[in-house]
């Protein structure tokens, strides 16, 4: 037996396979949006054909943390704002996992907004789904990077005197290859844009528009949506990125002002993952690191033979 | 003062080459049969600023950088401030003499590079007359017109190893040797005529001195290293093939070294947007079966607090490496001092388990970073190595030998996928990777790695039940607390049985003792020699592992001496504070020595302060501060 033998599984592969055995009970206010990505992340795997021992969910603090619990597959519940840092070095280590990670605007574009930058601008080979509601939820509705300028809440009883924060335009100017938005509302383009995303080869970011019932009645994203590639109106090419950026200022801005547009904001099919390029240049090993340990066969050097020449 | 021991010190601009020039040095003197040791001073500037490295060499293992010098080879900076800073900095480009008179010793040899150091400034000093008081031997050499002579002034470096080398009159084959090895083509020949003509030059001069460089040689082949060479190889031979940091000194070195070293050996290493994102790296490395390792200073550690908590709660095992320097906050970037310790143990929200052994020397640097992997994978929890700016900098020759060991690439206590068939599951599907009570009675439950079939689990900062889901259960919650805090009393024992970190030091049956922890430790058993041919009845003993603490032995130790002298380099106490802790007694037992100035003790200053605090007097040296125990 292979030491990674749920690697690479070559059979149909079933999305109640993703709902764990004994389902925790929820601790998602009913009517939440979570519930969409959950949903929809479930419905994704089989077209993507992994199954759930070769998929590791990384998550960060908050409500979108426990999506975890709710999925079957290996996972890891970070910290707030740190599921990247941590998915990211999983990949590396062994880049045959099917790498997911996810988190809140909070925790995604506040607290850990440093990493988003630095994990879309190397472009590494996985899927991160940002749950965005525009709220923190489950500190119990403070104002979040992405509530829009002049929401009050406890912590800014006078209005937010803050521009919300761009994701979609950030992530393009960072070096994301795959940067798409969509909705809890709409579960069939959530889907497929997860699939696609997970099948892309390089950082796809997915800002996900989730309803908070319970903290953010106002946002506006309860609005019936617009899918860009569906509609006359706008007809583009998400491989132009010229283009791509435009469309990203338009569904930013007019999000606030009540019309939610959604799809692929931009495709780049081109540029190599980032594991690809330190492979090119000698810095990653061809075979995945982490099967060494448990290769009976594997060589291990040591220092002694290699390094202490040099301090004779 | 002879001592039949040779203390050469290169003072130099920082930029000047004075780092590689004496690292050459002292490998010429160990490959001609002595043992050498290296110091290293250097400002937190790039370019310009006095610094200077000193090789001390002896026939016998050099413990320390010993006290004082009696070799001043002084090159002067050449990247001196311009004149109107001079109000500000001084004349800079004398530097490298001046600052370095307090320490020559009576009877030493003073060569500076009159090429450089004009002159008239020179002149302005007396320097004639202070080098009659204390009879140096003065000697201006035009080194940097020799250099020139050949092409480039660089090269007055190489014309100071040749003059050294007629002034005390070694031979330069070793020299030779050296820059064949390190250099070619023109380079090569004109650091060989260089070499020569100063060598000629000061031959001609025939200095009169008292400096007597020891013979001896070495009866197995030895090799120099720094203890980031020491750390960085124990990792490597651990199996350690993944690395995440963020630049900062003096933790650079160890990443600097991993960094050229992994893609080699196979292995991965990332360099990362900030220290939190560096830890999490090697935590999900680790998680994903790779041994993996990250590290900063002080600082950059404050960051990996976070990760470092989430390594203990979700048990994955995860070594860091905390290179201290002087604090707080970015302090003094190129100082050494040991004030991180409170830092290293504690950091980290809640009743935290974390392992830290703190390396005397590059010996142990090497064997203890491997200690630090075997328990983090064997037990799954962070270890953390612990050293400073002094170990970090330093040069030691040790055996060849030492390193001649099996790597050891075993993943500590991960299931294979047969043995996870086996294993209990929940009824949820998921693996029981966090079991109350693991099957053979340890505290670790083994654990799955992603990928592995059935192995699925869910790795949690918040407490969990046995499959990983979050639970606040009290009952699971006290049973999964006990279990992870339990394993710092199965390290206990582990290391007890197989790795005792504590070097015990000097005569059994003393009246006093000298408590050390970390880079003090050698330099303390130099002077633990002198006290004791002093007509003092001393013993030391080196502490290595700081968590969990070996109370046993140092209790043991303890009630054999009268009283004991805490030797450490901070304002604090933080090692006394941190013994009387974990003893829980002592306190009318334990005084302290602290040096916190941003240099680290030598020999004379801890024999000075031993016998300052038995004899019940004020310390001599404003350097140092005394700090009486609780009963006094």
């Amino acid at each position: 037996m292979s030491a990674f033998s749920a690697i690479g599984d070559d059979r149909e592969i079933d999305r109640d396979e993703f709902t764990p055995g004994i389902e925790p009970q929820a601790t998602w206010c009913p009517g939440c949006g979570d519930f969409g990505v959950l949903k929809a992340l479930k419905q994704a795997m089989p077209e993507v054909g992994r199954n759930p021992d070769e998929v590791a969910l990384f998550t960060g603090i908050g409500c979108s943390g426990k999506l975890n619990s709710y999925f079957n597959s290996y996972g890891f519940h970070t910290i707030h704002g740190r599921s990247l840092p941590v998915a990211r070095a999983a990949k590396l280590a062994n880049p045959e996992l099917e790498v997911i990670a996810a988190g809140g605007d909070g925790d995604g574009y506040g607290i850990g907004g440093n990493h988003l930058i630095h994990t879309a601008r190397e472009n590494h080979d996985m899927t991160y789904i940002v749950f965005n509601n525009e709220i923190f939820g489950l500190t119990k509705g403070q104002t979040s990077p992405t509530s829009p300028k002049g929401h009050k809440s406890k912590t800014q009883p006078h209005g937010s005197a803050k521009s919300p924060i761009r994701p979609l335009s950030q992530s393009l100017n960072a070096g994301a290859t795959y940067v798409a938005r969509t909705a809890a509302v709409n579960p069939n383009q959530a889907k497929e844009i997860i699939a696609e995303a997970i099948e892309h080869d390089g950082f796809a970011h997915i800002d996900f528009l989730t309803q908070c019932p319970t903290w953010n009645k106002d946002a506006k994203h309860y609005v019936p949506y617009t899918d860009v590639q569906q509609s006359d109106d706008y007809d583009f090419d998400v491989s132009d990125r010229k283009e791509a950026a435009e469309m990203m200022r338009q569904t930013e801005e007019k999000l606030y002002e009540g019309e939610v547009l959604t799809g692929r904001m931009y495709v780049e099919d081109a540029r190599p993952s980032y594991g690809e390029e330190k492979r090119q240049i000698g810095e990653m090993p061809d075979e995945p690191l982490a099967e060494r340990y448990f290769d009976e066969d594997a060589e291990w050097e040591r220092t002694y033979d290699k390094l202490l020449q040099h301090h004779k | 003062m002879t001592d039949n021991e040779l203390i050469w010190r290169i003072a130099g601009g920082s930029g000047d080459g004075i780092d590689s020039t004496s690292q050459n040095f002292a490998k010429a003197l160990m490959r001609s049969g002595l043992h050498v040791f290296t110091h290293r001073h250097y400002p937190s500037r790039i370019r310009g600023g006095h610094t200077y490295v000193e090789v001390r060499a002896k026939d016998e293992p050099v413990q320390s950088r010993g006290d004082g010098y009696n070799f001043l080879l002084a090159l002067g900076d050449s990247f001196a401030r311009n004149p109107q800073e001079e109000a500000y900095y001084g004349k800079e480009e004398l530097k490298p003499l001046y600052e370095n008179f307090d320490d020559l010793r009576e009877g030493g040899v003073l060569l500076y590079d009159e090429g450089l150091l004009d002159q008239e400034d020179v002149d302005e000093t007396d320097l004639e007359a202070a080098a009659e008081e204390n009879g140096w031997h003065v000697v201006p050499m035009d080194l940097r017109g020799i250099a020139k002579e050949h092409g480039r002034e660089i090269m007055r470096n190489t014309a100071g190893i040749g003059a050294t080398a007629a002034i005390l009159d070694i031979g330069t084959e070793e020299f030779e040797e050296l820059i064949k090895q390190n250099m070619s083509g023109d380079m090569q020949e004109a650091n060989l005529n260089v070499l020569q003509d100063a060598y000629d030059a000061a031959a001609e001069l025939d200095i009169d001195h008292d400096i007597e460089v020891p013979e001896s040689s070495h009866e197995e082949e030895q090799v120099i290293l720094s203890g980031s060479n020491a750390i960085s190889y124990g990792a490597l031979d651990e199996g350690c093939r993944f690395i995440s940091g963020y630049p900062m000194t003096p933790w650079t070195d160890v990443f600097t070294i991993m960094s050229q070293h992994l893609p080699e050996f196979g292995g991965i290493s990332e360099q990362v947007e900030d220290e939190i994102a560096a830890a999490a790296l090697a935590l999900g490395a680790s998680h994903a079966g790779v041994k993996a390792m990250s590290g900063s200073s002080g600082g950059g550690f404050a960051l990996m607090s976070e990760p470092l908590g989430l390594a203990e709660m979700t048990e994955t095992p995860l070594v860091l490496v905390e290179a201290m320097r002087a604090g707080p906050s970015t302090g003094m970037p190129t100082k050494p001092e040991q004030a991180d310790l409170e830092h290293v143990l504690y950091t980290s929200q809640g009743d935290s388990a974390r392992v830290v052994f703190a390396p005397a020397n590059i010996r142990e640097c090497y064997t203890q970073t491997r200690a630090a992997f075997r328990i983090a994978y064997e037990y799954q929890i962070p270890a953390i190595v612990v050293y400073d700016q002094k170990i970090q900098g330093e040069l030691r020759n040790l055996p060849a030998s030492h390193f001649d060991e099996e790597p050891n690439a075993d993943p500590g206590s991960v299931l294979t996928e047969d043995e996870i068939q086996d294993a209990a599951h929940h009824s949820s599907g998921k693996f029981q990777r966090f079991l109350h009570e693991p099957e053979d009675g340890s505290n670790v439950s083994p654990r799955s790695v992603p990928g592995q079939k059935d192995g699925r689990y869910l790795a949690t900062g918040n407490e969990h039940n046995p499959s990983g889901h979050i639970s606040e259960d009290p009952q699971n919650r006290i049973a999964q607390m006990n279990r992870r805090l339990g394993k710092l009393d199965d390290i206990r024992a582990d290391l007890d049985e197989n790795a005792s970190h504590q070097t015990y030091y000097g005569p059994e049956d003393a009246d006093y003792g000298i408590l050390v922890w970390g880079s003090q430790q050698d330099t303390v058993f130099e002077a633990v020699d002198r006290l004791n041919e002093n007509g003092h009845s001393v013993k030391a003993l080196g502490v290595s592992d700081m968590m969990p603490y070996p109370v046993e032995a140092v209790s043991e130790w303890l009630d054999s001496v009268d009283e004991a002298l805490v030797v450490e380099m901070n304002a604090t106490a933080q090692f006394r504070g941190l013994t009387q802790k974990e003893i829980g007694k002592y306190g009318d037992k334990l005084s302290s020595l602290l040096k916190y100035n941003g240099n680290p003790f030598e020999p004379a200053e801890i024999v000075d302060g031993f016998e300052s605090s038995i004899n019940g007097e004020d310390l001599a040296a404003s350097n140092m501060k005394f700090l009486p125990a609780a009963g006094d």
